[in-house]
């Protein structure tokens, strides 16, 4: 699918740099730095790379949004510094929030953007049905924007950039905050528009499984091209390291993944399904049996084995992130959590549907499901933010809507998306919220000090935290929620958006936390970290329609074609089979519960 | 007990350094109403200044110049055209070239002189009624001096009656000892209740309050955190406002300070309620900013600020009753001009308490049942 020998390609960049000043830093810091790539007509080409590594800076060059330092950036063999205008008439652009209008209906919103591109009424007429049947959203035409489910607006932004046929399409992080099912078709859509259409895709991405299937992949770190090549040349570096290990009989897999990362010559270790993943920096010598005394295999590498190892040689970071609690609880196996029969409706919607389940001392327990499943209504509920209409909860052992405000110093909580307080620095936000739960004098001095430690925040306690890159603001956010040191913590997608290295830093410390008795409950879109979890819930329509150990939600899915289902299969089966049924009731999900069988 | 006055202390903290932190909005707390203070002290003014007039004047004698001299004299009036023709008169003052046009008859001396009694025509243009009104005052009370000068000077009998009359608390009676006082309420209740109302509704916003509900804050804690930043800066913005009128516009201070700032408290205690209750309805801080933005309107216009409570129709009258920027204003002027102490005011103390406690008993009401 390369381009002709004449033709220039889709996108070429030379030396390109860009770098952002920062109001309290003197020294402007490099967004990229020296960067030279290409994508190719007719190919889907996949930017990676953790958070701050370019690849916004990378598209809104590419889109004529910015304007380079210094380099060359050809786009459709035109200069975009000096033309971005012709550019700009030639390319569709979706960013990271895309800005739907969220008072207008699904059909406003195409309408609007049609008119903003200026196309035409018979243009129109060809285009919408084709549009509204890739995205299957022509039952919501009259639904308002800002009603539909986070999957259903990236679909619906897709289609208000492609109201017109763009040259080159730029996606930026299209898949973040989406569910599974809804990742799956957005995916679907982007694939056949690349196959069927021959259309040019540039995406950035977080997930290692998207940028697997690109025709091509851009690897940046700290505004460098790290690699840029087929996804298969990245696993084939790790040809030969990677190996999977079974855990001991009853025992989680995170506990072998964190003896596994221990070991210096590993680089990288996850759940893999009912096994550890490990890949390690040389391939074993002849005669070596480092890894007798495990039950491992030898596994061909994927793309995410050899995208660890090239980051490692680049970066550190992530692997040491353990913690330390000062008063470990016991394990003592009761539940801490119960739900029984919760219920939570927003007028005639029901948006939590009698839901049940225990989640006992220092377990880490996962609520999956796709957006809108009701599994935020569920936390605010269990955090004392909403209260319920029907059903019975108690967390630490009282309802928290009845308990004494103290009560709540039992619980820590870490929202969805940032909030603490943007305009205070790291220290100031730490010392409100220690304060906050009446920590004060040395003992606050203390846990401020071993927030700023365990999460590595010390080099920027006086940096003003909205302007910390996500990940901090993620780790600052956690190290608050800590400092009072909470029986049970609440975290809501605390890893959406979140880079394969921070996402790995986060899960070891939450392991650590569990391993101390401190009880976790978690919800996640990525289901390979479901398998971090002793137990998992899966969510949809406001009903737990499966829950149990990852192994016993994985067996759900389980057929013939697949003998050994990842989570994902299994989330997507689960979910698809019950929205079936309740298609076949014919309204409201009805009464069954798939439920696993409990141990 | 501790505990929860340590939380508010703490809450009170990042109110201050949020808003403090920042360059822009450290100086957006304080130099508006500073400045606004000033602007209002030279712009509103009912005081007349440089009144263009014009003269008709058909006598041309030593009287008529006499009279005019006064005139001219005054500091008030300054005279842009001689006319010499009755037809004169509509094209000046159709065309806003003089407010005023004073036409001076042909026997005005002859008829002084007779001791008849002489008559004057003064033509004012009324669009402006309230400038015109003021103007024309004028005028009556220059051709009342001359009158008497002249009387005397040709030995006249003096007039029947001669009014006396003496402004008590602003002897000049200058526009500007009643505005700026008055702006030490109308300044602090804009900002006092915008600084209350948008701090909750920006954490709404921003998701952060999720993040404070969780913690062992109680609802009225919250509340308390909010208020007393938002009160302390009220209270600065006032003593900043005060110290404009001393200092700067040299407006004598006739009462005591502590009495002064006792009606503030519970003025501000009445704004931050207001603030409170904002905050508490408005789900964004639009709404919050929407929301006060139609309440300082009515604020205003019905305190009595630039405009007499009395001569109000008696429903409205009824109606700012339960506007606490119209006690406000009241005991600024009153403890400022005449230096009334706290007896005499407490018909504006106690609704200002009554208002303070009706606010922030229903905000944190609302607060505790929107959770729900």
């Amino acid at each position: 699918m390369n381009a002709s020998a004449g033709e220039p390609p889709a996108l070429l960049a030379q030396s390109l740099r860009k770098s952002f000043r920062r109001a309290e830093q003197a020294a402007p810091v490099a967004a990229l730095d020296g960067v030279s790539l290409r994508a190719h007509h007719g190919e889907l080409t996949a930017l990676v790379g953790p958070d701050g590594a370019g690849k916004t800076t990378l598209m809104r060059l590419a889109a004529g949004l910015l304007r380079a330092d210094g380099g060359t950036l050809q786009v459709l063999g035109i200069d975009v510094a000096g033309e971005p205008q012709q550019v700009q008439d030639r390319i569709s652009y979706m960013p990271q929030r895309f800005g739907l209008y969220e008072d207008l209906s699904v059909a406003e919103n195409l309408d609007l953007y049609a008119d903003l591109h200026g196309v035409g009424a018979d243009e129109r007429a060809e285009r919408y049905p084709a549009l509204m049947a890739m995205t299957a959203l022509a039952p919501f035409r009259t639904r308002l924007a800002g009603q539909l489910s986070g999957g259903m607006k990236q679909k619906l932004g897709l289609a208000c950039t492609l109201v017109r046929s763009p040259q080159l399409l730029l996606l930026d992080e299209p898949t973040v905050g989406v569910d599974p099912l809804s990742r799956r078709e957005l995916w679907d859509i982007v694939r056949r528009l690349v196959a069927e259409q021959g259309l040019t895709v540039l995406l950035s991405t977080a997930y290692l499984d998207e940028a697997e299937r690109c025709g091509r992949v851009i690897l940046l770190h700290q505004g460098q091209v790290l690699f840029e090549g087929a996804p298969q040349q990245v696993a084939d570096r790790a040809m030969g390291r990677s190996f999977t290990a079974v855990p001991a009989p009853g025992q989680p897999a995170r506990m072998l993944q964190a003896r596994l990362l221990d070991q210096p010559d590993i680089i990288d270790a996850v759940p893999d399904g009912a096994r550890v993943r490990f890949v390690r920096a040389a391939a074993a010598p002849a005669g070596d049996d480092s890894l007798r005394n495990l039950d491992a295999a030898a596994v061909p590498p994927r793309f995410e084995d050899g995208f660890m190892l090239l980051l490692r040689s680049h970066a550190e970071g992530g692997r040491s992130a353990s913690i330390s609690v000062s008063r470990p609880i016991a394990h003592t196996r009761e539940a801490v959590v119960s739900v029984q029969q919760l219920v939570r409706r927003f007028g005639a919607f029901v948006a939590v549907d009698r839901i049940t389940f225990d989640v006992r001392r220092g377990e880490i327990f996962g609520l999956l499901g796709p957006n809108g499943a009701g599994k935020t209504t569920t936390f605010r509920m269990l955090c004392g933010l909403l209260a319920p209409s029907d059903g019975a909860l108690f967390v630490a052992g009282a309802d928290v809507r009845s308990a004494p405000a103290s009560a709540r110093a039992r619980l820590g909580y870490v929202a969805q998306k940032f909030s603490l307080y943007g305009p205070l620095s790291v220290q100031e936000n730490l010392e409100f919220f220690a304060s906050a739960y009446g920590l004060r004098g040395d003992g606050k001095r203390e846990r401020i000090a071993w927030a700023l430690r365990q999460f590595e925040l010390g080099a920027q306690a006086r940096t003003t935290s909205a302007q910390l890159p996500a990940g901090f603001q993620q780790r600052l956010a956690m190290a608050a929620a800590l400092l009072h040191e909470p029986e049970i913590l609440f975290l809501d997608e605390p890893t959406s958006g979140a880079d394969p290295l921070a996402r790995r830093a986060f899960w070891r410390r939450i392991t650590a936390l569990a391993e101390q008795g401190v009880t976790v409950i978690v919800t996640t879109h990525f289901m390979q970290e479901a398998e971090y979890c002793d137990r998992v819930a899966i969510m949809d329509a406001g009903q737990v329609l499966a829950q149990g150990s990852p192994a016993e939600v994985r067996e759900l899915a389980r057929t013939d074609a697949t003998p050994e289902p990842s989570m994902e299969d299994a989330f997507i089966a689960v979910v698809e089979q019950a929205r079936a049924r309740s298609r076949a009731a014919g309204s409201v999900p009805g009464e069954q519960h798939t439920q696993a069988a409990p141990r | 007990m501790l505990a929860a006055w340590l939380r508010i202390l703490a809450l009170s903290r990042k109110e201050l350094l949020a808003v403090l932190k920042d360059r822009r909005s450290r100086l957006s707390l304080l130099v508006p109403p500073i400045v606004q203070a000033l602007i209002f002290g030279y712009a509103a003014t009912y005081d007349l200044n440089h009144v263009p007039y014009a003269v008709l004047d058909q006598d041309h004698s030593a009287a008529s110049r006499q009279l005019l001299s006064g005139l001219d004299g005054s500091g008030v009036f300054e005279r842009v055209a001689d006319l010499q023709r009755l037809g004169d008169i509509r094209a000046f003052i159709d065309a806003r070239r003089a407010l005023l046009v004073l036409q001076i008859d042909q026997n005005f001396e002859r008829d002084l002189l007779s001791g008849r009694g002489a008559a004057l025509q003064l033509i004012a243009d009324g669009r402006n009624s309230n400038t015109a009104g003021t103007a024309m005052g004028y005028v009556t009370s220059i051709v009342g001096r001359f009158s008497a000068d002249w009387g005397a000077a040709h030995g006249f009998a003096p007039p029947a009656v001669q009014l006396i009359s003496r402004a008590w608390f602003n002897p000049n009676l200058e526009t500007r000892w009643f505005m700026i006082p008055g702006m030490i309420g109308m300044l602090t209740l804009i900002q006092t209740m915008m600084l209350t109302g948008m701090s909750v509704a920006r954490e709404r916003e921003q998701g952060t309050f999720d993040q404070l509900l969780v913690t062992p804050f109680r609802a009225y804690e919250i509340m308390a955190g909010k208020a007393l930043p938002s009160m302390l800066v009220g209270a600065i913005q006032a003593a900043g406002v005060l110290l404009v009128a001393q200092f700067w516009f040299h407006i004598p201070f006739a009462g005591s300070y502590l009495t002064l700032f006792i009606g503030l408290l519970l003025f501000l205690l009445a704004a931050v309620g207001i603030g409170l209750l904002l905050s508490a309805v408005a789900a964004t801080m639009q709404q919050a900013m929407l929301y006060s933005m139609l309440l300082i309107t009515p604020f205003s216009l019905l305190s009595g600020l630039s405009t007499p409570l009395s001569s109000m129709p008696s429903a409205v009258q009824y109606l700012t009753a339960i506007n606490p920027l119209r006690y406000a204003i009241d005991i600024t002027r009153r403890v400022y001009l005449e230096g009334a102490g706290l007896g005499l005011l407490l018909p504006d103390l106690w609704p200002l308490a009554l208002l303070a406690a009706l606010t922030l008993a229903t905000a944190s009401w609302i607060f505790r049942h929107r959770m729900q």
